[in-house]
């Protein structure tokens, strides 16, 4: 059997690698790919938590799915914000967008 | 090594470099591509964890409509599918704070000792998920349908074409 410890590394490699996504690019469309990659390495850590400490109950499982449908919205949300702004702007680079900046 | 430790290991190492290659490069167009390959890596994922369904629904709506919404924006902004600088100034704290934020999630990983059962999946899974969602999650359920449809409405309302007033 495949220890825990092994898919909560993945997860957590894969959570930092979508931090440095959503922190470091300019591009607002790779920000928000970074979000979902987070998104990703949390759904894995529910399922393996699911699968290894409570297999016969689905709150994993079912949490995972909650994650997921937000994870949707989210993307269908940023992805309008972003041709809203580009319709706009000309733009979607996020240092160029700086309206609501001091 | 089992051959199941063996899968695990060639899938991890596929979606992580899918990983790093959707947040390392400047052909955004490339990272989307990247990202359906992680995408693909974590339902693999799944599928060893025995969470079939949930694998099938990561191909369905990550595989295909988000990787396919992203890409259509990609098109629609389609200038800046390669930039000449692709990450902002503080890059290199961010990469420091995320390396930093992965050794030690790594750490505290290996350091605990968790409550590992052995007990199998009972019964038929994907029957009893959907009996548990609409019984004891009824309510989320709901609310999370609720959101989907406000998303719905107001990703159309803030994507369309503004009348001249």
């Amino acid at each position: 059997m495949i220890p825990l410890s092994w898919y909560l590394a993945v997860a957590a490699v894969l959570f930092s690698l979508g931090l440095y996504g959503a922190l470091a690019r300019r591009n607002a469309i790779a920000i928000l790919m970074g979000i979902e990659l987070m998104l990703n390495a949390v759904n894995i850590n529910l399922v393996a938590f699911w699968r290894y400490i409570t297999p016969q109950q689905f709150i994993g499982q079912v949490f995972a799915i909650f994650v997921i449908t937000v994870a949707a919205a989210e993307a269908a949300i940023g992805l309008a914000l972003i041709i809203a702004i580009y319709r706009h702007r000309q733009t979607i680079d996020i240092e160029e967008i700086d309206l609501m900046k001091w | 090594m089992t051959l199941m430790q063996i899968a695990f290991l060639i899938v991890s190492a596929v979606t992580i470099l899918a990983a790093w290659g959707v947040v390392v490069g400047r052909n955004i167009l490339r990272n989307a591509l990247a990202l359906i390959v992680a995408f693909l890596g974590v339902a693999a994922l799944y599928v060893l964890l025995e969470a079939t369904f949930l694998a099938a629904v990561q191909v369905l709506i990550y595989v295909g409509a988000i990787a396919v919404l992203i890409i259509f924006a990609i098109m629609l902004t389609e200038r800046f599918m390669k930039q000449e600088r692709a990450t902002n100034e503080q890059w290199w704290v961010v990469l420091v704070a995320s390396a930093l934020l992965a050794a030690i999630l790594i750490f505290l990983v290996g350091a605990v000792e968790w409550q590992v059962t052995s007990a199998e999946i009972g019964g038929q899974p994907i029957a009893d998920l959907g009996r548990a969602l609409l019984t004891t999650y009824v309510l989320p359920f709901e609310v999370a349908s609720l959101l989907l449809l406000m998303a719905l409405v107001g990703a159309i309302i803030i994507a369309r074409e503004q009348e001249e007033a």
